[in-house]
């Protein structure tokens, strides 16, 4: 097992009445995509901001690639990148400028941030746009500029905000192709937030579901789809009799089957070494099948299983909510 | 437990990882493993956040004209239309009376030259009251917080918007007092240790104002309630200081708070310096208040820093 980049423990935050982030305790491990997913108002944020040092928790601990958050907040500064959900490079700048800006706050000399700044250009492709102010940039290319603005100061571990928020497929398709050249070219740890379930699910390698303040389930997106259930095989045979229900029940991995006429609807582990054996049974008994189809479930299934399927219509932070209508905005632009 | 755990994988699973890692650095531009040593000194940063906002100014002039074009039309229409000179030669007094009299109460015979020097005040309290709204755009946009997430000394975010403010209101005043030569200021008692001196009490009040308005700002991300503030500030330091009128025409207890308005003792000391007038106080006292305004200000927009930027 990789050692553990993130530990978070007992973690709280309180605004007022309200517990945004309550007793919040996990790991991440160098080198995995680690996924907070949850609706709107969850603590999702909350939790990345103070991860990132931006909010002090009200009470609990945690340490970010071996540093303490409170007591050794600049350390973890320079040891995480940080891609904010909001648009926040300066829009009467350059491209490159904002990077050699962010470069400048973390104290990189020049010499070593310039040709950086031409790689992450080149990286996250807007080498052609590096010289044009940031208010002719398209939603898209502004968050591909956020992703290379946080990671002009080689960090070890990057957290995402929403990195897709807003965006059309094709700009979404390559953010997800960037934070899989981040993991597995430059084997970095990343944490990022989303309330998209197949960002979640074809990104991530754990997930933590977290609403109201609490993670509810922690496991990979295979692990939290099994947890609701296994996958579903439906089967259509020509003959409608007899009924072999019972003996396909005897396999191994079948859970449950159903039959109504001539569909047998079958629960099972592991579908597809599942249907084979099943076709298999089906054809020693000297039936013959015309259809088989397999469902895994989804993770929408297992999300709404966790968070419960009410509307929600909590007050969230209001300047939180402001910012998020301004990166929607931006983002169409 | 965790040391022989790792050491038991250590012959397989440690020879493929470093394998893939050779691999990868070989193929690619360059990794993002080798950081550079960093400039750990709490003033870096520092420049690069000033820049960035003194240069949304420079590189459009609309708006430097723009900040530009109030002190004018107050030093031409104000200025000139205000013209005490010929009240008084309407009282049938002999000219060495009338300037006796205005000796008297201006300190100096031209009303003009007295107002240009308030005006110099005007320009920086006006330039200061607007340091505390680029904060709260850059907390409503998100700046703040990229700021913040990095290891910049919090109190050098502060102090950039305090330097950007004060090297906009040393530009802005020179040019007003330029404009203000052009429409007839007296420049007899000019001396170049005089507009230095100048520059440092601009400096000194607008580093002071600047750092007030800023320290206003910090927790607010909402622009209408700092507008609101600014104009509640603003006119009142302007009006009860001596930047228009001489104190000596005001009712005694305006005079007080006139008195403890740092804009009185930039005031003082400018037309001490520019114009020759007879001032309120020894120039030594004036720049004393003005240090200790603009230091202590300062340093408490820098502890303020440390408590309200994060929440």
């Amino acid at each position: 097992m990789s050692p553990a980049i993130v530990k978070v423990e007992k973690l709280s935050k309180t605004f007022g009445n309200l517990k945004a982030v309550d007793n919040v305790s996990f790991e991440i491990k160098e080198g995995e995509i680690f996924g907070l997913l949850g609706p709107n108002g969850a603590g999702k944020t909350t939790t990345i901001n103070m991860l990132t040092t931006l909010l002090k928790p009200t009470s609990g601990d945690a340490k970010v690639c071996g540093f303490n958050i409170l007591k050794q907040a600049n350390e973890v500064r320079r040891n995480v990148g940080v891609v904010p959900q909001e648009y926040t490079a300066d829009e009467d700048m350059t491209g490159k400028n904002n990077i050699l800006l962010c470069a400048d706050l973390y104290g990189i000399p020049r010499s070593d941030s310039k040709p950086h700044a031409e790689e992450l250009l080149k990286l996250v492709e807007l080498q052609d746009a590096a010289n044009k102010k940031v208010s002719t940039y398209s939603g898209g290319m502004r968050r591909r500029l956020e992703l290379a603005c946080g990671l002009i100061n080689y960090p070890r571990l990057l957290f995402l905000d929403e990195p897709t928020l807003g965006l059309d497929v094709q700009t979404r398709t390559a953010v997800w192709k960037y934070i899989k050249t981040l993991k597995e070219e430059y084997r970095m740890t990343l944490l990022m937030t989303t309330h998209y379930l197949e960002e979640a699910d074809s990104l991530c390698d754990r997930i933590a579901i977290i609403d109201h303040g609490h993670i509810i389930k922690i496991g990979s997106p295979e692990e939290l789809k099994e947890s609701v259930g296994g996958d579903v095989i439906v089967v259509v045979i020509k003959e409608l009799e007899p009924d072999i229900s019972s003996d396909i029940a005897q396999i191994k991995l079948v859970k449950d089957v159903k039959k109504n006429n001539n569909t047998y609807r079958i629960k099972a582990e592991l579908g597809e070494e599942a249907s084979p054996q099943i076709t298999d049974l089906i054809r020693s008994k000297g039936l013959h099948v015309t259809r088989v189809s397999l469902t895994k479930p989804t993770l929408d299934e297992a999300y709404l299983e966790f968070t419960g399927r009410n509307l929600r219509e909590e007050e969230v932070d209001k300047l939180q909510m402001f910012r998020q209508r301004v990166t929607m905005r931006r983002a169409r632009s | 437990m965790d040391k022989t755990e790792s050491k038991k994988e250590m012959p397989l699973e440690g020879l493929t990882v470093q394998e893939k890692h050779t691999e990868v650095s070989a193929g690619k531009d360059r990794t993002l493993r080798t950081p550079p040593k960093l400039n750990r000194s709490p003033l870096h940063g520092l420049w690069a956040l000033t820049n960035r906002d003194l240069r949304k100014w420079y590189t459009n002039p609309v708006q430097l004209i723009v900040s530009l074009i109030q002190p004018i039309v107050w030093l031409a229409l104000f200025g000139k239309a205000l013209n005490f000179g010929s009240f008084i030669s309407g009282s049938g007094a002999s000219p060495a009376q009338q300037n006796a009299i205005l000796q008297s109460f201006f300190g100096t015979t031209s009303y003009f030259s007295f107002l240009a020097c308030g005006m110099l005040a005007f320009i920086v309290l006006f330039t200061s009251a607007f340091s505390g709204m680029s904060v709260v755009f850059d907390r409503r946009f998100g700046f703040l917080n990229k700021a913040l997430s990095t290891p910049v000394a919090r109190g050098s975010i502060v102090m950039g918007k305090i330097l950007q403010s004060v090297g906009r209101s040393l530009v802005q005043a020179a040019i007003i007092l330029v404009i203000a030569v052009l429409l007839g200021m007296d420049t007899t008692h000019f001396t170049v240790p005089g507009i230095a001196g100048t520059f440092v009490v601009i400096f000194l009040m607008g580093m002071g104002l600047s750092a007030l308005f800023t320290m206003l700002a910090l927790r607010s991300a909402d622009w209408q309630t700092q507008m609101a503030i600014i104009n509640l500030i603003n006119l009142p330091l302007l009006f009860a200081s001596n930047a228009l009128f001489p104190t000596k025409i005001m009712p005694t207890w305006l005079q007080d708070v006139v008195k403890v308005n740092p804009v009185t003792y930039a005031n003082d000391a400018t037309r001490q310096l520019l114009i020759g007038a007879t001032g309120m106080n020894n120039l030594l006292v004036d720049f004393a208040i003005l240090i200790g305004f603009a230091a202590i200000l300062s340093a408490v927009g820098i502890v303020l820093s440390w408590k309200l930027l994060s929440k």
